[in-house]
C-alpha cells in the first residue's frame, strides 16, 4: 500500500518462480520468469497485452492446455507446483491457491444458482456439512458485501450485475481461506464506482486472512495504489520488478518509463505517444525483446538477454528492486 | 485534406447555429413488464429523460458516464438512428429526422467510429476496399483517384500504405480502430462521433490513437463527440464534458474546470474514482446504478449520494447554471473542492478553458 511499504521481506515466501518458461508451438511466451511472493503481501503484474501476466496466473494454477512448461514454481509447503501430479494440484486449487477471473460471467456455471456453486466448493474442499455449508455461505456472501445475502443464494449468475458476480466469484475464492489468491483483471470490465468497490474488497478480505495475492493489471496508477510490490513484464520476459515506489518513481527500465508516461492522468495533456508495436512471436529477438522499440537500445541488447540486476537503491536495507537492462536510466 | 465540396447543408443557418442541439430530448423504451417474461405488457424504460446539450461547431466534448447511463441512447439519438420520443433534437437548426430522410448529405458530414471496430469492418473486405466504399458511396472521389485517396487516408491514421491489401483479421487491435477512423474519415465529415474509440487498448496503442485524434481534431476543425468513461481521456480529448447519469446529464462545462472542482456529487465521485498514483484507494460510491425502470423518488442520485440531504429525496433538480459555462443539476452542489480530498494539483485550469467558456455560452439549464 501507500505510505510505508513492507519493505522487509519475510523470513520464507511464500512463493518463489523460478525461471518460468512457457511454449506455444515454435512461440515462446513466457520467457524465463522470476518472481517471488512473500506472505501476506500484494503483488502486481503488470503490462500490456502479450506480456504473459495471465500467463503465469494460469501456469501456477496448473489451467494452461497445449502449451510446454518449464521451470519451477515452489508453493511453501508443497514444493514444486508445475511438477504436481494433477491429483494433488486439484486439491491445492481453492484450499491453498484460487483465482478471480476477469470475467465473472463467464467463470460463474449459467446452470446453477451462485450459492450452489459456492455451497460445492465449500462441501468438497472442507467437507462440510450441507447445512454448514450454508451457514458459511450465507456469512461469506455477507462479508463480501452482497446484501439479503440468503435470497441471493438462490440466484443464477445472470440475474446478477457484473459488480455482484465478481463478489461472489470473491466470496468462492475465499471460501477455503487459501494462502494465495490470483486475481486476473478482476476489475477490468467494470464501471470505475464499481471497480473502487472490488479492489476495496479483494484487498481488505485477502488482508484480514493474511493471504497474499497476485493482481494482475494493466493500470500502473491502479497498481501504486493497490499493491506492495510490482513486476513489470513485456512480451514475456520480466523487465523490472520491486517495492512499487521503487519501480514507479526509480524505475531503472526504459518500458517502465514508457508504460509510466502512457498513463493519461486527469488534467494530462502532454501526452507523448511510443512508437511501434510488440513484435510478433516469430520475430522475437533472443534477447532482451523490447529492443526492437528501445530508444536506449545498444547492439548488444537484441542479442543477449540481459540479466535481473538488482538496483542498489539509496536506501539502507535491502529493497529487492531489480531490473533487466544491459543500458539502464 | 482540404475540403472543397459544396456544403448545402452548411450555408443556410446563421454562423452561431450549433451543430447539434437537443431541447428536453426524452427516449422511452417499451420493454416487457419484468418478472413477466412471457406476458405482452409492456411497460416504458426512460434512457433519456430531458436531456439540454449544445454542440458548437469545432466543439469537442467528452460523454461520460457509468454503463446504463445513456450515453450510447444519447449517440442514436444525435445520429438520428432513434427519434426521441419527445422533445427536439437537431442539427444545423433542423430536425435530424428531416435531415435524415432527405439525402445521403447527413450521414457524410457525421462519420460514428464504432465501439467495436473489428466488428465493424467486413472481414471479407480488404482494408483498401473498406476505406473506398464510402469514397464510391457518397461519390467523393472518381475511380481512378480512390488508391490515391485510400493511401492519403492510410498515411492520415498512421497506417502504412501497403496495409490496403492486408484484411482485418490480420491487424492488431489498434490498427482495426485505425482503420475504422480512415473509413470515417473518407466521407469527408465535419463531425466524428466515437464511441468508446480507445477502450480495452493497451496504454500504448491508446496514447498512440489519443494523439492521432487530437491531431486530427485540430488539423481539420473537426466536431468531436466522444463517448468515454475514462475521464483522463475526457481531459486530454475534449474542451467540454457532459457527465451523465441514469438518462440525464447531471454536470455539463469546460472539461479542466468540472474535473478541477465537480459541483455534483456524482462528478467528484468518478473523478475520485480514477486511478491516481500513490494516492490512497478512494472510499468508494455505496451501491450500484438504480435500474432505470425503477427510478429514485426525488433525485435520481440520493441513493448512493454521499451529501444527501433531506429534501434530495423528494425533490427533483434539473440542470441549472452554475458558474460561467457551467451548468449542475444538484440541490446542494458542492463549492469549490468539497468531497474532494484528493485534488492537490493546481495546474487543472488552464488558460484554454476561460476561452471556451466565453466563445460557448451553454443555455443548458431549464429557464
Amino acid at each position: 500500500m501507500t505510505g510505508t511499504p513492507t519493505l522487509t521481506p519475510a523470513p520464507q515466501p511464500l512463493l518463489i518462480v523460478d525461471d518460468l518458461s512457457v511454449h506455444r508451438g515454435a512461440a515462446k511466451i513466457l520467457d524465463r520468469v522470476k518472481l517471488t511472493v512473500e506472505k501476506g503481501e500484494t503483488l502486481a503484474l503488470v503490462g500490456e497485452s502479450g506480456a504473459g501476466k495471465s500467463t503465469i496466473a494460469t501456469a501456477l494454477m496448473g489451467l494452461l492446455s497445449g502449451a510446454k512448461v518449464e521451470g519451477h514454481a515452489e508453493l511453501e509447503g508443497t514444493g514444486d507446483l508445475l511438477s504436481l501430479p494433477s491429483k494433488q494440484l486439484v486439491k491445492l486449487r481453492g484450499q491453498r491457491i484460487s483465482m478471480i477471473f476477469q470475467d465473472a460471467g463467464a467463470a460463474l456455471n449459467p446452470a446453477y444458482t451462485v450459492g450452489r456453486q459456492l455451497i460445492s466448493a465449500l462441501r468438497r474442499n472442507l467437507g462440510l456439512s450441507r447445512r454448514d455449508a450454508r451457514a458459511r455461505a450465507v456469512d461469506l456472501f455477507s462479508s463480501v458485501g452482497i446484501n439479503d445475502a440468503e435470497a441471493r443464494l438462490s440466484a443464477f449468475p445472470h440475474q446478477l450485475s457484473g459488480g455482484m458476480q465478481q463478489r461472489v466469484m470473491v466470496a468462492i475464492a475465499l471460501a477455503c481461506n487459501p494462502d494465495l489468491l490470483l486475481a486476473d483483471e478482476p476489475t477490468s470490465a467494470l464501471d470505475v464506482t464499481i471497480q473502487a468497490q472490488i479492489v476495496r474488497l479483494i484487498l481488505s478480505q485477502t488482508r484480514a486472512r493474511g493471504a497474499s495475492c497476485i493482481f494482475v493489471l494493466h493500470d500502473l496508477a491502479l497498481a501504486s495504489q493497490s499493491c506492495d510490490r510490482i513486476v513489470v513484464l513485456y512480451a514475456g520476459q520480466v523487465v523490472e520488478c520491486g517495492p512499487a515506489r521503487d519501480v514507479l518513481e526509480r524505475h531503472r527500465h526504459p518500458y517502465t518509463r514508457q508504460l509510466k508516461s502512457c498513463v493519461l492522468e486527469i488534467g494530462r495533456q502532454d501526452l507523448e505517444a511510443p512508437e511501434g508495436t510488440v513484435p510478433s512471436h516469430d520475430s522475437m529477438p533472443p534477447g532482451c525483446r523490447f529492443a526492437t522499440r528501445c530508444p536506449r537500445a545498444l547492439p548488444r541488447c537484441a542479442a543477449e538477454m540481459p540479466p535481473l540486476t538488482p538496483a542498489s537503491d539509496d536506501r539502507d536495507g535491502a529493497s529487492d528492486h531489480a531490473f533487466a537492462c544491459w543500458n539502464p536510466e | 485534406m482540404t475540403r472543397t465540396r459544396s456544403e448545402p447543408l452548411r450555408d443556410k443557418p446563421a454562423a452561431n447555429t450549433p451543430v447539434f442541439e437537443l431541447i428536453d430530448v426524452e427516449k422511452t423504451f417499451q420493454v416487457p413488464k419484468p418478472g413477466r417474461r412471457f406476458s405482452r405488457e409492456t411497460v416504458g424504460l426512460k434512457a433519456l429523460d430531458g436531456v439540454r446539450l449544445r454542440i458548437n461547431d469545432g466543439a469537442s466534448l467528452a460523454l461520460v458516464g457509468e454503463s446504463g447511463s445513456g450515453k450510447s441512447t444519447l449517440l442514436r439519438v444525435l445520429l438520428g438512428l432513434d427519434a426521441p420520443t419527445d422533445g427536439r433534437a437537431n442539427y444545423r437548426g433542423r430536425p435530424i429526422s428531416d435531415v435524415r430522410s432527405k439525402g445521403t448529405e447527413f450521414a457524410r458530414d457525421v462519420a460514428l467510429v464504432y465501439q467495436d471496430a473489428r466488428g465493424s469492418l467486413d472481414p471479407r473486405m480488404t482494408v483498401g476496399a473498406l476505406i473506398a466504399e464510402p469514397l464510391r458511396h457518397f461519390g467523393i472521389v472518381s475511380r481512378e483517384e480512390e488508391p490515391a485517396r485510400v493511401a492519403q487516408l492510410l498515411d492520415r491514421v498512421g497506417l502504412p500504405v501497403d496495409s490496403a491489401q492486408r484484411y482485418p483479421s490480420g491487424l492488431s487491435g489498434g490498427q482495426v480502430r485505425r482503420v475504422a477512423i480512415a473509413r470515417a474519415l473518407a466521407s469527408e465529415p465535419s463531425v466524428l462521433v466515437a464511441d468508446e474509440a480507445v477502450s480495452g487498448l493497451d496504454v500504448s496503442t491508446q496514447a498512440q490513437l489519443l494523439t492521432l485524434l487530437r491531431g486530427l481534431q485540430q488539423d481539420m476543425g473537426l466536431t468531436l463527440v466522444f463517448i468515454t468513461h475514462d475521464l483522463g481521456v475526457a481531459s486530454y480529448l475534449c474542451e467540454k464534458i457532459a457527465i451523465m447519469y441514469l438518462g440525464r446529464i447531471v454536470e455539463t462545462g469546460a472539461t479542466n474546470d468540472v474535473l478541477a472542482a465537480p459541483a455534483h456529487p456524482y462528478s467528484a465521485a468518478l473523478r475520485a474514482a480514477a486511478p491516481r498514483f500513490f494516492e490512497p484507494l478512494p472510499e468508494p460510491l455505496p451501491g450500484e446504478i438504480p435500474s432505470p425502470l425503477d427510478l429514485p423518488k426525488g433525485c435520481r442520485f440520493s441513493t448512493r449520494c454521499p451529501s444527501v440531504k433531506g429534501d434530495c429525496r423528494t425533490r427533483d433538480p434539473y440542470l441549472a447554471q452554475h458558474g460561467v459555462g457551467r451548468s449542475v443539476a444538484c440541490l446542494h452542489p458542492l463549492s469549490d473542492g468539497e468531497g474532494l480530498p484528493l485534488v492537490s494539483d493546481a495546474d487543472m485550469s488552464s488558460p484554454a478553458a476561460a476561452d471556451i467558456q466565453n466563445q460557448t455560452d451553454t443555455p443548458l439549464s431549464r429557464d
